[in-house]
Parts: structure tokens; C-alpha cells; sequence
């Protein structure tokens, strides 16, 4: 099966009525009836109300008012989607059909794109290889041995294998970046607060952020610009303003960051150094600058994220007891053992991991120690950004110190799995708009993904320079 | 921190997150956070005097709105997600909270 077209192809080619809605719905469909058997990227599929949609959206003589006019969209498990199975990969909300659409949903339907189906993820979104799912593991398209990186791996696996031309991912600490760098397709993680979390199944609200995950970066900037924007049922939603001025369209008199101290660390693969060395080469031949920045407390990020990550998990996860929404545990005695049933038999290991970890830490004497110490942390790290930023344009390093490893290979150490989320937790930690797209390949032919962080709000900018980093150097078609 | 947490403190914890873990999850829990607080300690030699906290990027003040009633979710449209209701009464059901 050739790849789908990218969405800015399929809006073009419904928009000018050279293909209908419904066509383009039903090849989607088909192509993960036929390819995700072997991937197990999505959890549900929604054919009937795609089809419906799609022939109500033939039926409209405005299409070309709609940016996503009849794109196909996948939508990670994690973010709600009316009267369709939303489980986020764990067993405590199999069955749950939401009464309401996230934020992002009804605005990518008000945009024209059609959704096709729920991905795999991992549960509750707290993994970095989608292996946490209760469902299963989602499978590297390219290497089904390996995994899709996570936890947005469902979407990144749909989009890499061609099955639909756009995804939606959420990223906590690089759940739409890594699996993104892993598949060698484009992964977005906008500023915090600029994409409306309304709808979006809470694992650490300070760090959240939905963002678009598509075959290039034009396809992610179209997507992004449908789902920002101020959103009142969002108290953290930043109020709309004007766009963010521009100052580079493209490479050439860019100053860019390279906090090269965070990549003698041990853990980088050789491969993935080799690729990063290239790719700096090549915006260096295109006219940017390479100014060598530190970020002095960037190398405790992960241990200030898994702090506070966990801590605002184990809270928002509490939630989750049997009485409103999902299963319940049977036959229990009293309240209290029926809440502590349902949590203990339907979380799974990582899910219960996090939370005990988050409660620990919350908890009367380690709260100063770890939490508060943590939060304090965090304002070190924002500052050394902000002082980054005062001397170059935007930061790029690596996305993963590793290419896609192999399923099974992690799951009996979570500290090295956390590990993996080193290069991208800095961007969540600081609320920083940040991509990752392909900048080549590993001897094994393992995509390899390349990160580009820039200032709050400046997610305009953050996208033109991935945009033109992707014309200097096009390996995006590597597949 | 040592090879592996007090089962006891496992135990503390997983009783105020409401989770019942069976022997095999908090004897592994115990050696995994162990390890996790381990690594996550390097937070402490860090010098912090005088910073505040962050709780949320970007944030500046408390959203407010004016005070009127909007239209919310309807009682039928919310229980009807409960794994047990009462639909006649409006009520969601629950295991007895007093005695036993």
C-alpha cells in the first residue's frame, strides 16, 4: 500500500471536489483495516460516524472556508470524544463513553477533519514505548520488533504507517516528541496553555499539552492553527492574541542554541550524535549561526519531572474510584474497599507505580524535600531558558538519546525508561513550544528525530524553522 | 536511600491513595522506588535558597468568571457513565459506607 497523501494534499483535493470526503474517509478506513492488525495502533475505529460526516461535509458549498476539509484524523485515547469508547489505555474506564467532545475534537470537526479513530497509548499516558497499555503494545512500523516510542505510539504508528495523514498526541514529557522521533514522522508540543486541555483525560496538569502529529511540518503548523486558541473551559488557556511576529522565515541569520554539555552524557547513541552533527552542518550551511549555550540545570529535569509528574498524577488520578464513570471492583464489602479494589485490580503496574511515588512525595515530611524542592527547581530551569533565549533564536538537541528500542527491553527497569524522556522534559518543565522532525537514519535504518525548543508563544517561529530545516535537509522521504 | 523501602511505608502510602496492592506489587514497589528516590534525590544538593516554586508555566492570576448559571451536563446524561445509579432517584450507588 503506497502512504496516504499529507492533509494539506487531501484538503486541497476535497476543497476543489477532485476527491469527496467520503472517498478519502473510506481509504483511511481501509487502510487500517488492512494494516493495524499487525500494529494494534488504534483502540476504536468510528466508521459509521466518519462516513456520516464525511457525506454531510460532500453536501457543504463552503469547503474551502474549512482547513482540514475532509482530513482524515486520528485521535490518542486519552482526550474525549462523545458517545466513543475513551479508555486511555487502562482497564479502570473500559466501556467509558464520554457525554461530551474535548475542546480539540470540536474544533477540528468545525475545521472539516473527520475522525476516523482512537489510538493506543499508554495508560493514562505514563510510558515512553505505549507497552504500558492495557490493550496491548502498539508495534513499530518499520521494525515490529521495536517499539513506536510512547506514549503517544498509537498516533505516531497510524501516521508513520500511512493509515491516516493526521494524528492528535498529548505530551506530559515528550509523549508526542519521542514517538514522533521514533516513527520519522513530525511531532508538535505547543507552549502550554495555548491548545485547551478541556476534554483531555488529566495526568499532570502543569506539564499537558495536546499537539498535531503528522508527515511533515506544513501538514503540523495547518493543524495547529485550528486547535489554538482561548478556550474558557480551560483555566490555564493563554487569551488569545495576536500571532506571534515572525523574526526568521527560514535559517539563513538564525541564531541557534546547541546546550552541547547535555550531549556528552552517557546514554546517546553514537548514531543519534552523528545525526545531530549533520543536521547542525546543514543549518549552518543554510546561514544560521551556532552559538553553544548552557543550561545549567536542564540534566535535573528528569528527576524534577518525575517529582512533580507523579504528584500531580496521583492527585488527578483519584478521580478514577468506581462511582461516576469506568468499572468497579465486584462484590466489595464497604466504600472504602471498593475504592480500593477498583484502583488496585483495574491500574495497572505503572499507573499504581506513579501514584505511589506522587503520594509519597506529597506526603508529611517529604513534601519540602522532594515536592516543594522540585517546584523550586523548576523555576531554575525556566530561567536558564529565558537566559538562553536572550541570546539565541531557538534550541535544538537531539528528540531521544536513543533510536526505537526493542519491545520488552525496558519494561522491567522504570528508571532507565524514564531515562528516555531526558532531551524533551525541559520544554514541558518550562511550558516552551518544541518539534521533533527526522533528521536521518541509524545504521539500522531506525528514524532519528531532531528537536527544536523556542520561547513561549513563539510556536510560529519553533514550526518555520523545523519547516525550513525540512527543506534544507529532506529526509523526511527516507521512507 | 537504601536497596529497598520499608514494605510498612509502601503500605502507608498505598492506603492514603486508596490502592490495594497484592504482596508481589508492594515487595516490588518497595526495591523500584527505592531506586526512584534514589535517582530523584540529586533535587536535594541543589541550591534553592530564596527561589519561589512554580506551580504552572505562565501563569499569572486566578481565571475568574462572572457568576452565571450555564447549561451542564443533565442527571440522566451523568449517571448514565456510572457503573451503578439509581436513575428514578437521581443517585449514584455505592457499597455501605457505615458499619458492617
Amino acid at each position: 500500500m503506497t502512504p496516504m497523501m499529507g492533509a494539506a494534499e487531501v484538503r486541497a483535493a476535497v476543497a476543489s471536489r477532485q476527491l469527496s470526503a467520503v472517498e478519502v474517509c473510506r481509504e483511511a478506513l481501509d487502510r487500517i483495516a488492512a494494516l493495524d492488525p499487525g500494529l494494534n495502533a488504534f483502540r476504536t475505529t468510528t466508521a459509521e460516524r466518519a462516513l456520516a460526516r464525511a457525506a454531510a461535509l460532500d453536501a457543504r458549498d463552503d469547503l474551502h472556508a474549512l482547513p482540514l476539509a475532509g482530513v482524515p484524523i486520528a485521535i490518542k485515547d486519552n482526550i474525549c470524544t462523545k458517545g466513543v469508547e475513551t479508555t486511555a489505555g487502562s482497564r479502570i474506564l473500559e466501556g467509558y463513553r464520554p457525554p461530551y467532545d474535548a475542546t480539540v475534537v470540536a474544533r477540528l470537526e468545525a475545521a472539516g477533519a473527520i475522525v476516523v479513530g482512537k489510538t493506543n497509548c499508554d495508560e493514562f499516558a505514563m510510558g515512553s514505548s505505549t507497552e504500558n497499555s492495557a490493550y496491548g503494545p502498539t508495534r513499530h512500523p518499520r521494525a515490529l520488533d521495536r517499539t513506536p516510542g510512547g506514549s503517544s505510539g498509537g498516533s505516531a504508528a497510524a501516521v508513520a504507517a500511512g493509515m491516516v495523514p493526521l494524528a492528535l498526541g498529548s505530551d506530559t514529557g515528550g509523549s508526542i516528541r519521542q514517538p514522533a522521533g521514533f516513527c520519522g514522522i513530525t511531532g508538535f508540543k505547543p507552549t502550554y496553555g495555548r491548545v485547551s486541555r478541556y476534554g483531555l483525560l488529566a495526568f499532570a496538569s502543569s506539564l499537558d499539552q495536546i499537539g498535531p502529529m503528522a508527515r511533515d511540518v506544513t501538514d503540523a503548523a495547518l493543524t495547529f492553527k485550528v486547535l489554538a486558541g482561548h478556550d474558557p473551559r480551560d483555566s490555564t488557556s493563554i487569551a488569545d492574541r495576536a500571532p506571534d511576529a515572525v523574526r526568521h522565515a527560514g535559517l539563513d541569520g538564525l541564531k541557534v542554541g546547541v546546550p552541547r554539555h547535555l550531549l556528552d552524557g552517557p546514554g546517546v547513541e553514537s548514531d543519534v550524535l552523528a545525526a545531530f552533527d549533520v543536521a547542525v552542518g546543514a543549518m549552518q550551511t543554510a546561514g544560521a549561526t551556532i552559538v553553544e549555550i548552557a543550561l545549567p540545570h536542564a540534566s535535573h529535569g528528569v528527576p524534577v519531572y518525575y517529582i512533580l509528574a507523579t504528584a500531580e498524577a496521583s492527585a488527578n488520578l483519584a478521580r478514577y474510584d468506581g462511582v461516576r464513570f469506568g468499572s468497579r471492583a465486584d462484590d466489595a464489602g464497604s466504600l472504602d474497599e471498593m475504592y480500593a479494589r477498583t484502583r488496585g485490580e483495574r491500574f495497572g503496574p505503572e499507573v499504581k507505580r506513579r501514584i505511589v511515588l506522587g503520594t509519597y512525595v506529597l506526603s508529611a515530611g517529604y513534601y519540602d524535600a522532594y515536592y516543594r524542592k522540585a517546584q523550586q527547581v523548576r523555576t531554575l530551569l525556566g530561567r536558564d531558558y529565558a537566559h538562553a533565549f536572550g541570546q539565541v533564536d531557538v534550541i535544538t538537541c537531539p528528540t531521544s538519546p536513543t533510536t526505537a528500542f526493542p519491545l520488552g527491553a525496558r519494561t522491567a527497569d522504570p528508571l532507565q525508561m524514564y531515562l528516555s524522556d531526558v532531551f524533551t522534559v525541559g520544554a514541558n518543565l518550562a511550558g516552551l513550544p518544541a518539534v521533533s522532525v527526522p533528521c536521518g537514519v541509524s545504521s539500522s535504518q531506525l528514524p532519528i528525530g531532531l528537536q527544536f525548543i523556542g520561547p513561549a508563544m513563539a510556536d510560529t517561529l519553533v514550526l518555520d524553522v523545523a519547516g525550513a530545516f525540512e527543506r534544507a535537509a529532506p529526509w523526511n522521504g527516507a521512507a | 536511600m537504601p536497596d529497598s523501602l520499608p514494605r510498612a511505608e509502601v503500605e502507608r502510602v498505598a492506603r492514603l491513595a486508596r490502592l490495594a496492592l497484592t504482596d508481589d506489587e508492594a515487595n516490588l514497589f518497595a526495591r523500584q522506588l527505592a531506586d526512584i528516590l534514589g535517582y530523584v534525590e540529586q533535587v536535594q544538593a541543589i541550591d534553592t535558597t530564596g527561589i519561589a516554586p512554580t506551580s504552572h508555566p505562565h501563569i499569572t492570576g486566578t481565571v475568574q468568571r462572572a457568576d452565571v448559571v450555564e447549561a451542564s451536563l443533565d442527571r440522566d446524561t451523568a449517571l448514565a457513565s456510572a457503573p451503578a445509579a439509581d436513575h428514578a432517584a437521581g443517585f449514584f450507588k455505592v457499597p455501605r459506607v457505615l458499619g458492617s
